[in-house]
């Protein structure tokens, strides 16, 4: 079936993005201790692939996050600022009966869609650079965070069944981090994706004049791209919540994950320059991403060399993506 | 059935740039199953017209009706909403996106929020076929395809507004010659159905085979509609001529003695797929023209022989020693002594925010400077030096070049690399949008300079221009030099024809248009 | 098919646009600061209290110093935190050297800095990698290193005798580090405006293009800038060692908006072209004001990053705008 191929040739980065994870969780996982020692059985592979599932999922959100602005040809420093945003608001009130706790971590999310808004409106109507908006905006964001949780804490009664119940396993095999990954996916992506705006954000980030003229709805495009990615760097706060049970306005953990939700959009296949790519592939390159570092745990390397290992990788991966050299003919071009 | 009252009549539209008049009490009448050819020379107002017509500028004067109503476009949207579609030279299609998404870019058939993909394939099939491309899959993006494809995506894209009045501004000049026959036949196709066309082209062929009105513009203005067929092709180029010269030219001197060494020699200088194997030498003391229509290559070769472009083959002699200039830096070099003045002034010649000063000196710093410090004292008099020698009207030279009239401005990029005493000068159309005055200064400029030993390359669009300042004129057709006019041979008939390529000797290239590679 | 389209000349300058609008505006600023700041503290306008904040800008002042070059190429550097660190830990590891390694540690320090921005200047010139996401991985692989190199705690060695001079004592009454930024700025001024590199830097900035087509050696200019700008935050870190007495894990962090919000506030166009250093001594000022006054007024780590944010979106909005003509 011919449109099976197109789709095939599209979803190229997407793919290949999967088949490092692949490759690269299959060493982490063979190679773990625990399966080292305990055997490779049902409980030993599930309990590693929760725990891998869990940290890989906090930094998929917020690569998710990412992608929708990078979409664009923009670029969102202040993700990783609303992530430890969110974490310290869901540690306020992710708290009390189920229902509230529910509620609470849904206001966080909106919270976090009202950060991106703030981004959206500078950046569009303010006709600013995305780079420098994003900076300074991350930093109100993190004053904000800070001033929440000046130091770490959590509530008193915080919900600790919703947390377990979103990062334990469902039917005690699959992680429940995963479930909550793929109904994103379902439920916000592919129709995202596949709607006018959606569409119309691509057409942004590929030609915006070009998109423009054919009349698409580029402006409500970006602001909409700008907000969704507000929206799950404050989820991947939420979940952050549930993982650590408190919240911690850690500046070097914000930056951390702005820096990492890159290099996971980029060995995503999605394009720096906008309008090719997919948040699939994002979330198997944030996956890949951690299952790297965590390579350097499971051959007993010293942890000390996992920030550089982790930063080379990054230098690699975006030196790659982004390298436009050899392509150009007309040395002119190489100026926009 | 003939109606009685046209479909859409422009009376009395007037627009002018600034200074400059690009229409004139122009009128044109559109009738509907009629195919409408509309014909000038460079600046003619054709562009202006059809923009007015298509909603992107409004007009200063004049009034548009459309089924004997007036209407006003506001932006191109209401323009296609009244049923009046453009298809621009320029390309509108998103690269990343597939040709389905870009033929039904607005309004996209939807079904629970998302776009029904389904529908919208069906849609853009339908418009694919009428525009003669069935065999390009919907799912395929735009930037696999070459450009002779994307083409026809594009008119596709119009097809699927269901347009009145389709018009096409140089529409097919990236298409392949089997490509350009399926296209008329959907074209006369199209006309038959009853929509109005609207073909701007200059290929007198194409013309003969699709049109059954022309009309022929000058200087702004509508000189004269007529059926097609009805007048000779040297009829057609009369009408297109016709101004005054009132340009005034240094005389040209006696032609160089063949024995004089040249300073540049260019043989088959290629860069797929814009330049195919040019070749011509220049004497020290020659002013060269590069003539033909738009898009020829023209301005490829002077990037090129400047050392902009990167994958060209063929060989560049300077003083007879063979040199490969793999930047401007090497290009402008004293042993080579290239300079190029460029196409747009405000973005490629001048840093408009940037003082005047700044600007003069830019390509020269290295000769007031030692150790990299610059010596404000000599630089300062070779400033006033060059102000002087050009007459460049300025506040003093801290301004910034952007106060400068647009003259001025060209006059300080000229300045600019005049500086280094350059002995190969390149122009990219120097005097486009320039006022009469300059132009007659700069005319005499360029003289003087070959004059004392340099060799020129002027590309202009303007006949006059080649006409009165070229020894010799390279006439370019599709990358390659189609003609060379010396001395006395240069009119403006000789020039139209060959660039036209309607001239007998070289008909063998008029019918064909080399396949565009991807 | 063009028209021809002739333009307008502009009318002379009034004599406001003559003055620099954002560099008067923030000298204004700091004026309404000091007096702001008097209000909180009767000590604030004395000599020895301005005297300090203007020792403790210095550190910031040479940083930027860097940072202005760079963003007046129209690019950034966000490697800022790290190679400063770096410099600075290089710089205390050679102490540990003997007698030459003493005395080489402040070059050597720089020097690294030097190296590590050539590497941005390299991908940036030559390979066309977008800065902003070169100096983040880089950032990321200095930080690397040091950790690496640390082993995660706080590094021992202590700044060399030299540097302690340079950041804490004084001559004649003057801070040297101020003197250290008086030299570093008085450079700064000749190199803009009297060199070939500095009015390549503007005009690369301004219209890259038009550079290029002038013959300017674009990639070798931005190369340079960026290997300036490690260097000078290198030396920022040396210094910084020299004043605490050692060097400090993360200690660059809090210095890289700081850095950016000085470059703009003082005028400079984020999309480059446009700046004077002036701007940039107002900047500095201005922002180390701002982190004082913030202290005496006791007002949280938060209100701080809150109000710095807020502040830049706000300059940014009033002249970060492409205004230029096109």
């Amino acid at each position: 079936m011919s449109e099976f191929r197109f789709w095939f040739a599209g979803q190229r980065g997407t793919l290949l993005a999967l088949v490092i994870f692949l490759v690269m969780f299959s060493i982490y996982v063979v190679n773990h201790p625990a399966i080292a020692n305990g055997g490779f059985t049902v409980d030993t592979v599930g309990d590693v692939v929760q725990t891998a599932a869990n940290k890989g999922v906090l930094l998929a959100l917020v690569a998710m996050a990412q992608t929708f602005v990078v979409l664009t040809a923009g670029i969102d420093l202040s993700v990783g600022m609303v992530f430890i945003l969110g974490n310290c608001l869901a540690s306020y009130i992710v708290a009390g009966s189920m229902p509230m706790a529910i509620l609470g971590a849904l206001a966080v999310v909106a919270v976090g869609a009202i950060c991106g808004a703030v981004n959206g409106l500078i950046v569009i109507f303010g006709r600013l650079q995305p780079i420098v908006v994003t900076i300074a905006t991350g930093a109100v964001f993190f004053g904000l965070a800070l001033w929440m949780r000046p130091f770490p804490g959590t509530s008193a009664d915080f919900n600790s069944d919703l947390a377990d119940a979103l990062t334990g396993k469902l039917f005690g095999v699959i992680p429940a981090s995963l479930v909550l990954l793929a109904v994103l996916v379902l439920v916000i992506w592919i129709p995202w994706r596949r709607s006018e705006i959606g569409r119309a954000t691509y057409a942004a980030g590929s030609s915006e004049v070009a998109a423009y003229m054919s009349g698409m709805p580029i402006r409500r495009a970006k602001f909409l791209a700008y907000v969704l990615a507000g929206a799950f760097a404050a989820m991947g706060g939420v979940f952050l919540t549930f993982f650590t049970y408190s919240g911690e306005a850690s500046a070097s953990n914000g930056g951390t994950y702005t820096l990492f939700s890159i290099a996971a959009v980029v060995l995503g296949g999605v394009s720096l320059f906008g309008g090719r790519g997919s948040a699939v592939g994002a979330i198997f390159g944030a996956l890949a991403f951690r299952a790297i570092g965590d390579l350097l745990f499971v051959f007993n390397l010293d942890p000390l060399w996992q920030p550089l290992f982790q930063g080379v990788v990054l230098l690699l991966a975006v030196s790659v993506g982004s390298a436009r050299l050899f392509q150009v003919r007309n040395r002119l071009e190489l100026f926009n | 059935m003939p109606t009685s009252e046209p479909l859409f009549r422009m009376e009395g539209i007037s627009k002018r740039y600034g200074g400059v008049r690009a229409l004139e009490n122009a009128e044109l009448t559109v009738e509907a199953g009629k195919v409408h050819a509309i014909l000038g020379e460079n600046g003619a107002g054709k562009s202006t017209l059809i923009k007015i017509m298509s909603g992107v500028v409004a007009p200063d004067e004049g009034r548009m009706l459309l089924d004997g109503r007036e209407v006003t476009f506001a932006d191109p949207a209401a323009a296609n909403a009244a049923g009046i579609v453009c298809i621009f030279q320029e390309l509108s299609l998103i690269p990343e996106l597939s040709v389905g998404d870009n033929i039904i870019a607005s309004n996209p058939p939807k079904r629970f929020g998302m776009i029904d993909r389904r529908a919208q394939r069906k849609l853009a099939e339908e418009a694919l076929k009428r525009a003669g491309g069935g065999d390009i899959h919907p799912s395929t993006l735009v930037r696999d395809l070459p450009l002779s494809r994307r083409q026809i995506v594009e008119i596709a894209k119009a097809l699927a507004r269901k347009p009145r009045i389709l018009i096409l501004d140089e529409a097919t000049s990236a298409l392949t010659a089997s490509d350009v026959k399926t296209v008329f036949e959907v074209l006369k196709r199209l006309r038959d159905e009853g929509i109005a066309l609207l073909y701007i082209s200059h290929r007198m062929h194409e013309i003969a085979e699709l049109a059954d009105t022309c009309t022929v513009f000058r200087n702004g203005r509508n000189i004269e509609s007529y059926a097609a067929g009805s007048k000779s092709d040297e009829q057609v180029v009369e009408l297109m001529i016709g101004r005054e010269y009132h340009n005034v030219f240094p005389p040209k001197p006696v032609p160089k003695a063949e024995t004089i060494k040249p300073v540049l020699e260019v043989d088959s200088l290629t860069w797929a797929p814009r330049l195919n194997g040019v070749s011509f030498t220049l004497k020290p003391g020659e002013v060269v023209g590069l003539g033909g229509l738009d898009g020829q290559g023209q301005r490829e070769l002077l990037l090129a022989l400047f050392g902009v472009l990167r994958g060209t083959s063929g060989q560049v002699k300077v003083d007879g020693v063979p040199v490969s200039l793999k930047s401007p830096r090497q290009a402008r070099a004293d042993r080579v002594g290239m300079a190029l003045i460029p196409e747009d002034r405000k973005t490629e010649g001048l840093m408009l925010p940037m003082s005047v000063r700044d600007n003069l000196s830019f390509a020269a710093m290295s000769m007031f400077s030692r150790a990299g410090v610059i010596d404000r004292g000599v630089e300062r008099r070779a400033i006033d030096e060059m102000i002087r020698l050009l007459a460049i009207k300025t506040d003093g030279i801290a301004v910034p070049a952007g106060s400068l009239s647009g003259g001025n401005q060209q006059k300080l990029v000229i300045a600019k690399w005049l500086m280094r005493r350059p002995r190969i000068i390149l122009l990219n159309d120097p005097t486009r949008g320039i006022d009469v005055g300059t132009k007659q200064e700069i005319y005499l400029l360029l003289r003087r300079l070959a004059d004392e030993g340099a060799a020129i390359v002027l590309y202009s669009t303007d006949y006059d221009e080649l006409i009165g300042c070229c020894d010799k004129v390279l006439v370019m057709y599709d990358g390659a030099v189609r003609r060379t006019l010396v001395g006395g041979d240069i009119t403006e008939r000789a020039l139209i024809a060959s660039a036209l390529s309607i001239d007998t000797r070289t008909d063998e290239g008029a019918a064909t248009l080399t396949p565009a590679t991807a | 098919m063009t028209d021809t389209v002739s333009t307008v000349p502009l009318k002379t300058r009034s004599w406001r646009d003559q003055l620099n609008m954002p560099v008067v505006t923030a000298f204004g600023c700091i004026i309404v600061l000091l007096l702001l700041g008097s209000l909180y503290s009767p000590n604030f306008l004395s000599p020895e209290y301005l005297l300090q904040q203007l020792k403790v800008g210095s550190f910031l002042g040479i940083i930027a110093t860097g940072m202005m070059l760079v963003i007046l190429l129209g690019q950034i550097d966000l490697s800022v935190p790290w190679t400063l660190t770096l410099g600075a830990m290089m710089g205390c590891a050679a102490v540990s050297y003997g007698p030459a390694g003493e005395a080489l540690a402040i070059p050597f320090g720089i020097f690294c800095g030097l190296a590590i921005g050539l590497v941005n200047g390299f991908a940036v010139a030559y390979l066309r990698i977008p800065s902003m996401i070169i100096t983040l991985a880089v950032n990321a692989v200095a930080q690397g290193l040091m950790v690496a190199y640390t082993g995660g705690f706080a590094p021992q060695d202590s700044a060399s005798p030299a540097m302690k001079l340079l950041a804490a004592q004084s001559t004649l009454g003057i801070p040297n580090a101020v003197l250290v930024w008086v030299v570093v700025g008085a450079l700064a001024v000749f190199v803009l405006s009297r060199t070939s590199f500095g009015r390549s830097v503007y005009g690369i900035g301004n219209r890259e293009t038009a550079a290029y087509l002038s013959g300017v050696p674009t990639q070798r200019v931005v190369m340079i800038a960026f290997s300036l700008c490690g260097g000078l935050a290198a030396l920022g870190g040396v210094l910084l060692a020299g004043y605490g007495g050692k060097a400090a894990q993360a200690m660059g962090d809090a210095y890289l908006l700081p850095a950016i919000a000085a470059v703009v506030l003082g005028g400079t166009s984020i999309l480059g072209g446009r700046g004077s250093y002036i701007g940039t001594i107002a900047g500095v000022i201005l922002i180390t004001l701002l982190q004082s006054i913030l202290s005496v007024m006791q007002m949280a780590e938060f209100g701080r990053q809150i109000i710095y944010g807020a502040i830049i979106v706000l300059m940014l909005l009033l002249y970060g705008r492409d205004k230029r003509m096109r």
